[in-house]
Protein backbone atom coordinates (compact mmCIF):
# COMPACT_ATOMS: atom_id res chain seq x y z
CA UNK A 1 0.00 0.00 0.00
CA UNK A 2 1.02 3.54 -1.03
CA UNK A 3 2.51 5.51 2.24
CA UNK A 4 2.49 2.47 4.24
CA UNK A 5 5.65 0.70 5.28
CA UNK A 6 5.44 -3.10 5.21
CA UNK A 7 8.21 -5.46 7.06
CA UNK A 8 10.72 -6.99 5.01
CA UNK A 9 11.62 -10.57 5.66
CA UNK A 10 14.80 -10.79 7.64
CA UNK A 11 14.31 -7.86 8.57
CA UNK A 12 14.36 -3.99 7.65
CA UNK A 13 11.00 -2.18 5.83
CA UNK A 14 10.18 -1.01 2.90
CA UNK A 15 7.62 1.76 1.62
CA UNK A 16 6.45 2.53 -2.34
CA UNK A 17 6.78 6.44 -2.39
CA UNK A 18 6.15 8.53 -5.86
CA UNK A 19 8.14 10.97 -6.98
CA UNK A 20 6.25 14.18 -4.97
CA UNK A 21 6.21 12.16 -1.79
CA UNK A 22 10.00 11.45 -2.23
CA UNK A 23 10.44 15.10 -2.62
CA UNK A 24 8.15 16.39 0.29
CA UNK A 25 10.59 14.28 2.46
CA UNK A 26 13.89 15.37 0.83
CA UNK A 27 13.17 18.81 1.01
CA UNK A 28 11.96 18.52 4.91
CA UNK A 29 15.25 16.71 5.58
CA UNK A 30 16.94 19.40 4.06
CA UNK A 31 15.75 22.29 6.12
CA UNK A 32 15.99 20.48 9.18
CA UNK A 33 19.81 19.92 8.41
CA UNK A 34 19.65 23.01 7.65
CA UNK A 35 18.30 24.36 11.20
CA UNK A 36 20.45 21.82 13.39
CA UNK A 37 23.54 23.40 11.64
CA UNK A 38 26.90 22.30 10.78
CA UNK A 39 28.93 20.07 13.45
CA UNK A 40 32.05 21.74 15.01
CA UNK A 41 34.18 18.75 12.95
CA UNK A 42 33.18 21.14 9.84
CA UNK A 43 33.86 24.35 11.12
CA UNK A 44 37.72 22.94 11.69
CA UNK A 45 38.26 19.78 9.55
CA UNK A 46 41.64 19.24 10.43
CA UNK A 47 41.49 19.33 13.67
CA UNK A 48 40.02 16.58 14.73
CA UNK A 49 41.16 17.46 18.40
CA UNK A 50 38.96 20.58 18.12
CA UNK A 51 35.78 18.67 17.84
CA UNK A 52 37.16 16.50 21.02
CA UNK A 53 37.80 19.15 23.08
CA UNK A 54 34.64 21.71 21.95
CA UNK A 55 32.38 22.46 24.52
CA UNK A 56 28.46 22.69 23.14
CA UNK A 57 25.98 25.73 24.31
CA UNK A 58 24.51 26.55 27.74
CA UNK A 59 22.01 28.74 26.94
CA UNK A 60 18.74 27.06 24.98
CA UNK A 61 18.36 27.79 21.34
CA UNK A 62 16.37 30.59 20.34
CA UNK A 63 13.97 28.71 17.99
CA UNK A 64 11.33 27.03 18.94
CA UNK A 65 11.80 23.86 17.02
CA UNK A 66 15.24 23.56 18.27
CA UNK A 67 14.21 24.26 21.89
CA UNK A 68 11.73 21.48 21.78
CA UNK A 69 14.47 19.29 20.31
CA UNK A 70 17.57 20.20 22.82
CA UNK A 71 14.81 20.85 25.97
CA UNK A 72 16.27 21.60 29.56
CA UNK A 73 16.53 18.91 31.37
CA UNK A 74 16.10 20.59 34.95
CA UNK A 75 13.66 21.89 36.26
CA UNK A 76 9.41 21.12 36.82
CA UNK A 77 7.72 22.18 33.63
CA UNK A 78 4.93 22.94 35.66
CA UNK A 79 6.64 23.97 38.56
CA UNK A 80 7.23 27.28 39.93
CA UNK A 81 10.34 27.17 41.29
CA UNK A 82 11.77 30.13 44.14
CA UNK A 83 14.33 32.19 42.67
CA UNK A 84 17.63 29.96 44.21
CA UNK A 85 16.07 26.92 43.54
CA UNK A 86 15.42 28.61 39.33
CA UNK A 87 18.92 29.53 39.36
CA UNK A 88 20.05 26.16 40.18
CA UNK A 89 18.66 24.33 37.54
CA UNK A 90 18.99 26.64 34.85
CA UNK A 91 22.86 26.25 35.78
CA UNK A 92 22.49 22.64 35.62
CA UNK A 93 20.51 22.73 32.32
CA UNK A 94 23.35 24.96 31.29
CA UNK A 95 26.00 22.58 32.32
CA UNK A 96 24.55 19.41 30.54
CA UNK A 97 23.68 21.33 27.56
CA UNK A 98 27.26 21.88 27.11
CA UNK A 99 28.38 18.31 27.32
CA UNK A 100 25.45 16.89 25.62
CA UNK A 101 24.15 19.00 22.66
CA UNK A 102 27.15 18.64 19.97
CA UNK A 103 26.39 14.85 20.42
CA UNK A 104 22.29 15.27 20.27
CA UNK A 105 22.72 17.47 17.26
CA UNK A 106 25.02 15.29 15.68
CA UNK A 107 22.88 12.33 16.12
CA UNK A 108 20.00 13.91 14.90
CA UNK A 109 22.12 15.50 11.71
CA UNK A 110 23.12 11.86 11.41
CA UNK A 111 19.48 10.62 10.89
CA UNK A 112 18.44 13.06 8.67
CA UNK A 113 21.44 12.49 6.01
CA UNK A 114 20.64 8.40 6.46
CA UNK A 115 17.43 9.68 5.16
CA UNK A 116 18.36 11.92 2.41
CA UNK A 117 20.81 9.08 1.04
CA UNK A 118 18.53 6.66 1.00
CA UNK A 119 16.17 8.98 -0.73
CA UNK A 120 18.97 9.85 -3.26
CA UNK A 121 20.03 5.81 -3.94
CA UNK A 122 16.35 5.22 -5.10
CA UNK A 123 16.30 3.63 -8.61
CA UNK A 124 13.12 5.31 -10.17
CA UNK A 125 10.75 2.35 -10.74
CA UNK A 126 7.51 2.08 -13.06
CA UNK A 127 5.52 5.32 -13.44
CA UNK A 128 7.32 8.17 -11.26
CA UNK A 129 8.17 6.25 -7.97
CA UNK A 130 10.03 3.73 -6.35
CA UNK A 131 10.09 1.11 -3.69
CA UNK A 132 12.22 2.23 -0.79
CA UNK A 133 13.56 -0.41 1.30
CA UNK A 134 15.90 -0.04 4.45
CA UNK A 135 17.93 -2.53 6.43
CA UNK A 136 17.11 -2.67 10.23
CA UNK A 137 19.84 0.33 11.01
CA UNK A 138 18.54 2.46 8.21
CA UNK A 139 15.18 1.81 9.51
CA UNK A 140 16.38 2.78 13.39
CA UNK A 141 17.51 6.35 11.63
CA UNK A 142 14.40 7.01 9.45
CA UNK A 143 11.78 6.67 12.88
CA UNK A 144 14.27 8.93 14.68
CA UNK A 145 14.13 11.47 11.68
CA UNK A 146 10.68 11.21 11.38
CA UNK A 147 10.20 11.76 14.88
CA UNK A 148 12.39 15.17 14.53
CA UNK A 149 10.63 15.95 11.48
CA UNK A 150 7.05 15.95 13.21
CA UNK A 151 8.49 17.57 15.94
CA UNK A 152 9.77 20.45 14.43
CA UNK A 153 6.81 20.70 11.94
CA UNK A 154 4.63 20.40 15.44
CA UNK A 155 6.08 23.53 16.55
CA UNK A 156 6.09 25.65 13.65
CA UNK A 157 2.26 24.57 13.77
CA UNK A 158 2.12 25.40 17.38
CA UNK A 159 0.39 22.00 18.29
CA UNK A 160 1.00 22.39 22.15
CA UNK A 161 -1.93 20.07 23.22
CA UNK A 162 -4.23 17.55 22.15
CA UNK A 163 -6.82 19.78 21.53
CA UNK A 164 -4.75 21.61 18.56
CA UNK A 165 -4.15 18.46 16.80
CA UNK A 166 -8.23 18.01 16.35
CA UNK A 167 -8.19 21.32 15.21
CA UNK A 168 -5.67 20.47 12.51
CA UNK A 169 -8.14 18.13 11.19
CA UNK A 170 -10.92 20.26 10.69
CA UNK A 171 -8.50 23.70 8.70
CA UNK A 172 -10.34 24.75 5.78
CA UNK A 173 -9.27 23.98 2.39
CA UNK A 174 -7.80 27.58 1.96
CA UNK A 175 -6.01 27.68 5.33
CA UNK A 176 -2.32 28.63 4.83
CA UNK A 177 -1.53 25.92 7.06
CA UNK A 178 -2.99 23.26 5.62
CA UNK A 179 0.17 21.79 3.35
CA UNK A 180 1.99 21.51 6.12
CA UNK A 181 -0.58 20.18 8.15
CA UNK A 182 -1.55 17.28 5.65
CA UNK A 183 2.66 16.45 5.88
CA UNK A 184 2.84 16.36 9.09
CA UNK A 185 -0.77 13.63 9.37
CA UNK A 186 1.09 11.96 6.56
CA UNK A 187 4.47 11.47 7.84
CA UNK A 188 2.30 10.64 11.33
CA UNK A 189 1.18 7.43 9.14
CA UNK A 190 4.50 6.48 7.65
CA UNK A 191 6.10 6.53 11.60
CA UNK A 192 3.16 4.79 12.74
CA UNK A 193 3.89 1.62 10.42
CA UNK A 194 7.40 2.07 10.54
CA UNK A 195 7.29 1.53 14.06
CA UNK A 196 4.95 -1.88 13.73
CA UNK A 197 7.12 -3.15 11.56
CA UNK A 198 9.68 -3.11 14.20
CA UNK A 199 8.02 -4.37 16.61
CA UNK A 200 7.59 -8.32 16.86
CA UNK B 1 10.14 19.31 75.67
CA UNK B 2 10.51 22.10 77.47
CA UNK B 3 12.77 20.76 79.77
CA UNK B 4 15.12 18.44 77.71
CA UNK B 5 18.14 20.75 76.80
CA UNK B 6 19.72 20.63 73.09
CA UNK B 7 22.47 18.14 72.62
CA UNK B 8 23.03 19.33 69.45
CA UNK B 9 24.26 22.92 68.72
CA UNK B 10 24.86 22.80 65.26
CA UNK B 11 20.93 23.18 64.59
CA UNK B 12 21.02 25.64 66.51
CA UNK B 13 23.90 27.62 64.10
CA UNK B 14 21.90 26.35 61.26
CA UNK B 15 20.04 29.35 60.33
CA UNK B 16 17.67 29.86 57.36
CA UNK B 17 20.20 31.49 54.97
CA UNK B 18 23.01 29.32 55.69
CA UNK B 19 20.34 26.43 54.76
CA UNK B 20 19.76 28.34 51.87
CA UNK B 21 23.76 28.11 50.45
CA UNK B 22 24.27 25.08 51.43
CA UNK B 23 21.25 23.36 50.35
CA UNK B 24 23.49 20.55 49.18
CA UNK B 25 21.04 17.85 48.04
CA UNK B 26 21.39 14.37 50.29
CA UNK B 27 23.58 11.81 48.23
CA UNK B 28 21.65 8.90 49.45
CA UNK B 29 18.34 10.54 47.90
CA UNK B 30 17.84 8.53 44.35
CA UNK B 31 16.97 10.76 41.24
CA UNK B 32 14.22 10.46 38.65
CA UNK B 33 13.93 10.58 34.87
CA UNK B 34 10.96 12.24 34.25
CA UNK B 35 9.10 11.69 30.58
CA UNK B 36 6.77 14.69 29.55
CA UNK B 37 3.48 14.61 27.72
CA UNK B 38 3.83 16.53 24.41
CA UNK B 39 0.53 16.04 21.89
CA UNK B 40 3.04 15.60 18.88
CA UNK B 41 5.14 11.87 19.83
CA UNK B 42 2.92 8.96 18.80
CA UNK B 43 1.83 6.64 21.36
CA UNK B 44 2.93 3.99 19.80
CA UNK B 45 6.73 5.72 19.73
CA UNK B 46 6.88 6.37 22.99
CA UNK B 47 5.96 3.14 24.31
CA UNK B 48 8.53 1.82 21.87
CA UNK B 49 11.20 3.69 22.94
CA UNK B 50 10.72 2.70 26.96
CA UNK B 51 10.72 -0.77 25.16
CA UNK B 52 13.71 -0.52 23.33
CA UNK B 53 16.01 1.95 25.40
CA UNK B 54 14.84 0.44 28.72
CA UNK B 55 14.16 -2.89 28.06
CA UNK B 56 11.00 -2.48 29.92
CA UNK B 57 8.13 -5.15 28.99
CA UNK B 58 5.44 -4.03 26.74
CA UNK B 59 2.50 -4.33 29.14
CA UNK B 60 4.91 -2.12 31.51
CA UNK B 61 5.82 -0.06 28.62
CA UNK B 62 2.24 0.62 27.73
CA UNK B 63 1.44 1.35 31.03
CA UNK B 64 4.59 4.20 31.48
CA UNK B 65 3.37 5.91 28.17
CA UNK B 66 -0.76 5.64 29.09
CA UNK B 67 0.79 7.57 32.59
CA UNK B 68 2.70 10.46 30.60
CA UNK B 69 0.01 10.28 28.41
CA UNK B 70 -3.18 10.84 31.17
CA UNK B 71 -1.83 12.31 33.84
CA UNK B 72 1.11 14.25 32.06
CA UNK B 73 4.00 12.27 33.14
CA UNK B 74 5.80 9.11 34.05
CA UNK B 75 8.92 8.20 36.50
CA UNK B 76 10.49 6.20 34.05
CA UNK B 77 13.84 5.18 35.68
CA UNK B 78 15.94 5.84 38.88
CA UNK B 79 19.29 6.21 39.77
CA UNK B 80 22.23 7.95 40.45
CA UNK B 81 22.56 11.78 38.49
CA UNK B 82 24.86 10.60 36.36
CA UNK B 83 23.05 7.54 35.39
CA UNK B 84 19.47 9.70 35.01
CA UNK B 85 21.37 12.65 32.77
CA UNK B 86 22.29 9.60 30.60
CA UNK B 87 18.86 8.57 30.51
CA UNK B 88 17.40 12.18 29.39
CA UNK B 89 20.25 12.47 26.88
CA UNK B 90 18.60 9.34 25.60
CA UNK B 91 15.39 10.72 25.51
CA UNK B 92 16.08 14.00 24.07
CA UNK B 93 18.15 12.12 21.53
CA UNK B 94 14.82 9.75 20.91
CA UNK B 95 12.82 13.15 20.49
CA UNK B 96 11.33 12.86 23.77
CA UNK B 97 10.74 15.53 26.57
CA UNK B 98 12.33 14.62 29.78
CA UNK B 99 13.93 15.59 32.62
CA UNK B 100 15.59 14.89 35.61
CA UNK B 101 15.33 16.08 39.26
CA UNK B 102 15.95 14.26 43.19
CA UNK B 103 13.01 12.12 43.90
CA UNK B 104 11.55 14.39 46.52
CA UNK B 105 8.52 13.08 47.63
Amino acid sequence: MPGTFEPLPGGGAAVALDDVEISIIRSLAVQLLELIGPGPAEDAPDDPLAELFSEGPSEPPADPVLRRLFPDAYGDPEGTPGPQRAEEERAHSAEFRRYTENDLRAGKRDNALAVIRSLDALAPEGEGGAVLKLSPEEAQRWLGALNDLRLAIGSRLDISDEDDTDLLYRLPDDDPRKPMVMAYLWLGGLQETLISTLLP
Amino acid sequence: MGLVTSPAPLEIERTESAEEVFAVPEPDVPWVTIVHNDPVNLMSYVTYVFQTYFGYSKDKATKLMLDVHHKGRAVVSSGTREEMERDVQAMHGYGLWATLQQDRK
